[in-house]
């Protein structure tokens, strides 16, 4: 090194240690998330962002087609609505439907035409 | 590393020593003397976060060619001195399970002739209980230590037995039995054990010196310095000071022990800290090869606690003998200030530790019950038992022990850049103060920390201007 000096043991073992091992936390420190089949040394093939489906759950085709668009999904999106409000177990940020208001989804037959009808509450 | 990544500065405390710059960089203990661009980039990257592109073109426009740049870059990334701006402090791993033992310390006795109030065996704060166990040890516990030792160490040539006490010489008898079994044991399996002996002088006598020279057994005396000082706390049962009994044998001991070095312990009290002239007199008028001061373990409201403006004049005087350790490094002399000594030997291996001392891992102590301990200051404590001689070790008690010492499970710890040497502090200090041999010794972080700047400062003087000095710590270990 020519601007720094090791002047103890462990900072001469630093200076002759091989510059490819580092700490796990700093790989691909500026990649972004990569999935399991990805191995550590490949880089990822550029593509859009895509999210890996719902933080419980993963329904394929649900939130991103396979173009990682929106537009073949084999659900429409506005189905997230719904996914977290009637089907889900977990509580979500939507109306409280079986106490409160239970009219919100009243307006809305169709999601994807009439998502606009939702109604907005003010808890 | 890629080309957008942007970096911070790592973790590490910055000194300077003999007019140079020096990083010590925590999370590795390690080192480094940097020159005037590499501090300009650190300095310039403080509270900031850049690109590794911006850090090369801030230093091109210092006239630095490209590649000149990006080397010193990476050679402060290499170091850890900058780090990508989320790259976390990997914790420390737990030693491993089957970490060998380096030494033993057998309370021969747990009797003392002298009274010392401050005595953490015998005094308030006192974590042994020693009713209806053995007051002596025998011979049979003691040979099968020395074999617990032995069969314990696998994979270390060298192994160590510290004598101690109560007062080590009123089991004399049985300590030299000790040595030519240890002895004869050892050379069976081919490995050698070395010996040191820790006493209060009182019952030194030519024999017993000649056989300690003989058998190259170091020797610690435990004294507080001149006689007004000395005879404070470290008296006989009816209060007589003992510095009059021991001066003379000590004298003998320093002229007739002519193989090891022979060491001063002090017990720093209340009223018992003038760290200057207590030296004095044990290095220059007596004639200690080394003298070591400790403050003493107590319950904050005990009389001879020290308190924190006594603590902060500890560490003026500290300061002036390190400055004439300095003096004498530089002129290639041994200053006897163990203090600094024992600082010094771990800045130079660059020791990260995972617990503050080798207690319940690589030391342990055992009582005159057989009883084995984290070490000697827990003997014949019920509550810090791990198990017995003829039993082994209780591996549950030693784990519970060696988790809560670790460093991970110190959590004010974690951003304190003293933490390589220091790991919390005394496993001892810390159950007297709060009860608990995990907590970190909070009552002296500022202190511990000025004390280890000051010594990264002379380590850093001495690689400077006289860098062959440092080579005498290579086989020092601090005890």
């Amino acid at each position: 090194m020519k601007h720094l000096r090791a002047v103890n043991k462990k900072a001469r073992r630093i200076e002759h240690m091989d510059p490819a091992i580092r700490p796990q936390s700093e790989r691909h420190s500026d990649d972004d998330v990569v999935a399991l089949q990805n191995q550590p040394n490949q880089a990822p093939p550029p593509r859009p962002h895509v999210p890996m489906g719902c933080a419980l759950a993963f329904s394929p085709g649900w939130e991103v087609d396979s173009s990682g668009g929106t537009a073949g999904l084999c659900q429409p999106v506005e189905r997230d609505i719904y996914d977290c409000y009637v089907t889900c177990f977990w509580p979500a940020q939507v109306p409280d439907h079986l106490n409160n208001y239970p009219d919100w989804a009243g307006k809305c037959a169709a999601a994807t035409k009439d998502w606009r009808n939702l109604d907005l509450v003010f808890p | 590393m890629s080309a957008g990544a942007a970096y911070r500065l790592g973790e590490f405390h910055s000194f300077e020593g003999g007019g140079r710059k020096f990083l010590y960089v925590v999370p590795a203990g390690a080192i480094f003397e940097i020159d005037s661009d590499a501090a300009a980039v650190v300095g310039e990257l403080a509270g900031k976060r850049a690109t590794r592109e911006e850090l090369v073109a801030g230093l091109m426009q210092r006239d630095f060619a490209y590649n000149d740049a990006a080397e010193l870059i990476d050679e402060l990334a290499q170091v850890r001195a900058i780090v990508p701006v989320h790259a976390e402090t990997e914790p420390l791993e737990p030693p491993p399970p089957d970490f060998p033992m380096q030494s033993l310390v057998m309370n021969l006795t747990n009797q003392c002739n002298l009274s010392c109030q401050y005595c953490y065996e015998f005094g308030e704060d006192k974590v042994a209980t020693p009713d209806g166990k053995p007051k002596f040890m025998d011979i049979e516990t003691a040979k099968g230590s020395v074999n617990f030792l032995l069969e314990n160490s696998s994979g270390r040539r060298a192994v160590h037995i510290t004598f101690f006490g109560g007062e080590t010489l009123m089991n004399f008898p049985l300590l030299k039995r000790v040595v030519t079994y240890a002895n004869a044991r050892a050379a069976a399996k081919s490995r050698s054990i070395d010996f040191s002996l820790t006493t209060n002088a009182t019952l030194l006598t030519p024999a017993i010196i000649e056989f300690l020279s003989e058998n190259r057994i170091g020797v610690t005396v435990s004294m507080d310095g001149p006689p007004d000082l000395h005879n404070k706390l470290r008296v006989f049962a009816n209060g007589r000071g003992s510095y009059d009994v021991i001066e003379p044998r000590v004298k003998a001991l320093i002229h007739g022990h002519r193989t090891r070095p022979i060491t001063a312990r002090v017990t720093l009290t209340n009223g018992v800290t003038d760290v200057v002239r207590i030296y004095r007199h044990l290095k220059d008028d007596l004639g200690f090869h080394e003298v070591g001061f400790a403050p003493v373990t107590t319950s904050p409201d005990r009389l001879y606690a020290i308190n924190e403006p006594g603590m902060n004049g500890v560490l003026e005087q500290f300061h002036i003998l390190a400055g004439e350790y300095l003096e004498y490094a530089l002129r290639g002399e041994m200053h006897g200030f163990t203090n600094v000594s024992d600082t010094i030997a771990e800045l130079y291996q660059g020791v990260n530790k995972s617990h503050p001392c080798g207690a319940g891992l690589g030391l342990m102590g055992v009582g005159p019950s057989g009883d084995i301990a984290p070490c000697h200051r827990f003997v014949d404590s019920d509550t810090h038992a791990m198990g017995n001689i003829a039993t082994g070790v209780d591996r549950a008690k030693q784990t519970d022990f060696l988790q809560r010492g670790h460093i991970n499970n110190k959590y004010e710890c974690h951003t304190c850049w003293a933490r390589p040497l220091c790991a919390g502090g005394c496993h001892h200090e810390a159950f007297v103060r709060y009860g608990d041999t995990g907590h970190p010794n909070l009552h002296y972080c500022d202190w511990i920390r000025d004390w280890t700047d000051t010594c990264l400062r002379i380590f850093g003087t001495i690689s400077a201007e006289n860098p062959e000095f440092l080579e005498k710590f290579a086989e020092r270990k601090a005890l």
